[in-house]
């Protein structure tokens, strides 16, 4: 029996092959576009892990100097013999390659690849040349140093990790340690800190990598992304699932009233449908590997660009990644299968199929009220809710309300045109326009995702340039950026820019706990350069003038959300002494809290710190004399002089590269939308000859017939790009204005972009047309024996 | 004459023989004609010759002095729209009009659409309770009555009805027909019924019978 109603339910397919077409398609583009994404994410992350594995940054407390510097062997070994056990570390850039030094006979075990019992051979690693462990194409790009190189997948990308005593020759840092690891046990009696080396801090271990926290961000937006396309995708599944168990409503009564029992049709059906899902997913899973395979090289610049991050340009295939890819194909088929099975075990054998429109015309009330419930659920998160998951909840809400709210927005829409149509022609447009609103409304709800989805993003990460583009030009006023390695060789930079610099500002800081809260203490000198380029979000007036004369301190907007703290709340940032917080200055990507206080002031609370970096101000055209004077007569190399234009350039190369993977996403979204308008419309398009042939036999010729058809896929695309504009700016409000201060504590200000926008409209209607334009070929291709006969009784 | 048909032939791919062989046919202004014949005789396609809904293999359509055989489709349409009325056996409205929208559509069509007019047809027809409603609201004999104020209220010369009564029950199709006649004597107008019914044909002052594609 099974057999025969497998045979039966098979056939349906045989018989639509393009609705088995849409179905397959649509869920392996769906899969496809949420694996993609989450495969990029899970590289990144493996990467930082890694990244945090060779450095032990998220593991262990680290000892470094307190002015930022190198910590003297000498230091080392007198903290060893006070009964600390520490562990040194050398670490730096030669050319573009990290290079991490460690001591392994006193490094944690579980430190990168150099632990016992790991293939690797300590002696080697220790004695003569000594060994250097990284990717092969890191050792590839490394200079010849005599060491043996091991190639070492386990590595993170870019980075090369060895002896200190290799490092040290590598970078030139003889007797110089850049920072020492405490291991977890120490001894029960030890000296404090500071009576061994005052001028050294203990920081606590990072609850995840700090490159992990900053690229948090840019990782969530990814999987937003990734979700709406999944969501895009499921629309088209959905669509495809209903119009099948609509058609095989008769086959399930016949085949029920021959004695077939419903459990057993319904469990058919459920294990065809997964049986198709795995296929489908299996593909998508495939296909979002190449998406990701294509998209990763420029994300990977994007990451390494913006927040110094090292991921690798190539993609790895995990297990986990292809089951949780056929996972999500199996949940969403059974998303999207569940109501239509569910309908169909509820419906009576006896009963006849209600005609469509009134199905529909029910369901569109039920619609409109579901849609006006999540969209109020949304405003109200939005006003009142707090939490991260209270964001995502909204995000969620607001574009499932606004995607249910379409068709009846378009019905509404339909209507009043209709109403104001006076032409016969114009008024059975507009009429038979919204008649074919049921069949199209998911496709046009995967459309206005994807628009949506467009605009948000884009809007956001085009808010993100313009801020930080604008942050950069506060932060980086000044012309030339240096930095010095020692006491000495500030005290050469200082000679050199009182000769040739127009103004020197010192950079400062020190990290202690504020609030409650790690932040940085920095110190600004009273200078134009800070007054007209740092914006407030929120200040007590004449904030510079009062901070300059020491009578209060700026906190960066992390602090300001994660803390009690606001404008007039006093700070402690000396023993004894409380300051008024006088201003709140955005501070975009920096994932600690920030107190400015005057020069004066820095140097009475920590008259141990000295300046080693500083920013020089210069007219455009002494840049470079002051440049090569610093080379020549403060001995600074390339290294250690930054040009202000040079930053700049490359965070716009970036943010360009940023704009690539963003648009191809924008590109590939909207193109599964199209897709979804194509095999509606083709799927329709068999169903539509009864209501056309009438039409065509009281006078209007086939072409005519198409090209109206053509115009109304083109006219529901502008309709729903209407309510798609508002969606997605509320979508790219609540992703910077709620979701991104849940998550990171500050927040972006949201920039708008009309002619992003219109250019993203002209785009959709040209998408719209041509998903339209063979549906319409056939229909003017129709032979007049086709549309009589569904006039024909007889021959 | 209104309509000439001379040998006109037509056969569809895949049939042996022709639907329609060499049929021909006059008729005059203010005609009625009852074609019958057995099913698969051809009454249909030929009515859909006449309509320029189909096209003949050979021979001439020629209507009011227009010759059908060499027109395009838009000048099939504009004869559809301007001079023809087809009443189908399926009513074929248009879903997505109101009654009242799909009674007024053809007329418009065609530039002739006359209020009062089709406040007489739908008095005359009762359908004055129905104007709001669509066609899916409404009963199949409901629905021919207005596929006929649909096809008179654009005052046609040539009414063609395909079987127009084939899906109402006895009562009701005399009730229909008799009122299809008187109203299209009303507009001066001419009419090829295609019926399978000898009662109704004979209702009708001229009759055709069409039997394996040849009038006789």
């Amino acid at each position: 029996m099974t057999a025969a109603i497998l045979s039966a339910l098979l056939g349906h397919w045989r018989r639509n092959p393009l609705q088995l077409l849409t179905l397959m398609v649509g869920l392996a583009l769906a899969t496809a576009l949420w694996s993609g994404v989450q495969a990029i994410n899970e590289q990144a992350r493996s990467s930082y892990d890694a990244a945090a594995a060779t450095i032990g940054e998220a593991s262990y407390s680290q000892i470094t100097a307190q002015d930022g510097g190198p910590i003297p062997q000498q230091t080392y070994i007198a903290l060893r013999r006070a009964g600390w056990a520490v562990s040194p570390v050398v670490e730096g850039r030669l050319d573009t390659i990290r290079i991490v030094g460690l001591e392994p006979l006193t490094a944690p075990r579980d430190l990168g690849p150099v632990r016992l019992g790991n293939g690797v051979d300590l002696g080697d690693f220790l004695s003569g040349a000594g060994q250097i462990f990284a990717r092969p194409d890191t050792l590839a790009r490394l200079p010849q140093t005599g060491a043996a190189l091991q190639p070492t997948p386990d590595v993170a990308p870019n980075t090369a990790l060895t002896d200190i005593g290799v490092a040290q020759l590598l970078l030139e840092r003889f007797d110089q340690i850049d920072r020492l690891i405490v291991l977890p046990d120490q001894p029960i009696t030890q000296q404090p800190l500071a009576q061994i080396a005052p001028e050294l801090i203990q920081t606590d271990p990072q609850q995840g990598g700090e490159v992990a926290q900053l690229t948090e961000s840019f990782h969530l937006n990814l999987t937003a992304f990734g979700l709406l396309s999944f969501a895009v995708g499921l629309f088209i599944v959905h669509g495809a699932i209903g119009l099948a168990f609509e058609q095989r409503r008769p086959m399930v009564r016949t085949l029920r009233a021959l004695g077939a029992p419903l459990v057993r049709l319904i469990a058919l059906m459920a294990v065809e449908l997964a049986a198709l899902a795995l296929i489908a997913g299996a593909l998508g899973v495939a296909l979002g590997y190449l998406i990701a395979a294509a998209l990763l090289p420029d994300v990977a610049a994007t990451l390494r660009g913006l927040y110094g991050a090292d991921l690798s340009g190539e993609l790895s295939l995990r297990p986990s990644w292809w089951l949780s890819g056929l996972a999500i194909a199996l949940g969403g088929t059974a998303v999207a299968a569940f109501g239509a099975l569910w309908s169909l075990a509820r419906m009576p054998l006896l009963s006849g199929a209600q005609p469509r429109a009134w199905v529909m015309a029910r369901q569109g009330s039920g619609m409109a009220f579901a849609a006006i419930m999540l969209l109020g659920l949304a405003a109200a998160l939005g006003i009142w809710g707090t939490g991260i998951v209270a964001g995502f909840v909204m995000l969620g809400a607001l574009l499932i309300g606004g995607a249910l709210v379409l068709p009846p927005f378009l019905s509404l829409l339909l209507r009043l045109a209709e109403g104001q149509a006076r032409a016969p022609i114009t008024q059975w447009f507009w009429a038979d326009t919204r008649q074919q609103l049921p069949g199209l409304s998911l496709a046009l709800m995967a459309l206005l995702l994807a628009m949506s989805a467009n605009v948000g993003v884009s809007t956001m990460v085009s808010s993100f340039r313009l801020t930080f583009v604008g942050f950069l030009d506060q932060r980086l006023a000044s012309e030339l950026y240096v930095s010095a390695e020692s006491a000495a060789q500030a005290d050469a930079i200082l000679a050199v820019a009182e000769d040739k610099a127009d103004v020197v500002l010192p950079l400062l800081w020190v990290d202690r706990l504020v609030a409650g809260q790690p932040a940085q203490i920095y110190a600004a000198r009273d200078h134009a350069t800070y007054r007209e380029n740092w914006k407030f979000l929120h200040a007590v007036p004449d904030a510079w003038d009062r901070l300059a004369r020491g009578d209060g301190v700026l906190i960066n907007e992390q602090l300001y959300r994660r803390t009690e703290l606001d404008l007039g709340s006093e700070i402690t940032i000396i023993p004894g002494r409380t300051l008024p917080v006088l201003g709140v200055y955005g501070d975009y990507g920096n994932p600690i809290g920030q107190v400015i206080v005057t020069e004066p002031l820095f140097s009475e609370a920590y008259p141990e710190v000295r300046a080693l970096r500083f920013g020089l101000r210069v007219g455009p055209d002494k840049v470079a004399p002051l440049r090569d004077a610093l080379r020549t007569d403060a001995g600074l190399g390339d290294a250690a002089i930054t040009d202000q234009s040079t930053i700049k350039a490359m965070s716009l190369a970036v943010f360009e590269r940023t704009f690539t993977v963003t648009a191809a996403l924008n590109a590939l979204t909207l193109a599964v939308a199209g897709f979804a308008i194509l095999m509606s419309l083709l799927t329709l398009a068999a169903m539509r000859l009864p209501q056309l042939a009438p039409v065509w036999a009281l006078g209007l010729t086939r072409r005519k017939l198409a090209l109206l058809d053509l115009l109304r896929a083109v006219v529901l695309a502008a309709l729903t790009a209407t309510l798609a504009l508002p969606l997605g700016l509320a979508l790219s409000w609540a992703l910077l204005a709620v979701v991104n201060v849940e998550a990171f504590g500050w927040k972006l200000p949201m920039y708008l972009f009309p002619l992003d926008y219109l250019r993203l409209g002209g785009l959709t209607l040209v998408a719209a047309a041509l998903a339209a334009l063979w549906p319409a070929w056939k229909l003017a291709r129709t032979p007049p024996t086709q549309l009589l006969g569904v006039f024909r009784n007889e021959r | 004459m209104l309509l000439r048909l001379t040998d006109v032939t037509k056969n569809y791919a895949g049939n042996e023989k022709a639907v329609l062989d060499h049929v021909s046919l006059d008729l005059e202004q203010g005609d009625m004609l009852a074609l019958t014949g057995e099913s698969g005789s051809g009454k249909s396609t030929l009515l859909h010759l006449i309509g320029g809904l189909d096209s003949a293999d050979s021979g001439r359509v020629v209507f009011d002095g227009i010759d059908l055989t060499p027109m395009n489709d838009s000048g099939r349409a504009a004869l559809r729209r301007g001079s023809l009325g087809v009443i189908f056996q399926q009513f074929n409205l248009i879903p997505s009009l109101s009654i009242a929208h799909n009674i007024a559509f053809q007329a418009r069509l065609a530039g002739r659409h006359d209020p009062s007019m089709v406040r007489v047809l739908v008095e005359r027809l009762g359908l004055d309770d129905h104007l709001n409603k669509y066609p899916e609201q409404l009963s199949g004999g409901q629905q021919q009555r207005v596929a006929i104020a649909r096809t008179l209220a654009a005052r046609p010369q040539l009414v063609l009805a395909d079987e127009p009564t084939g899906n109402l029950d006895e009562a009701t199709a005399d009730n229909v027909l008799a009122l299809l006649q008187d109203l299209v004597i009303e507009n001066g107008a001419s009419l090829i019924l295609v019926t399978h019914s000898e009662r109704l044909a004979a209702r009708l002052p001229r009759r055709a019978y069409l039997r394996a594609g040849r009038l006789t």
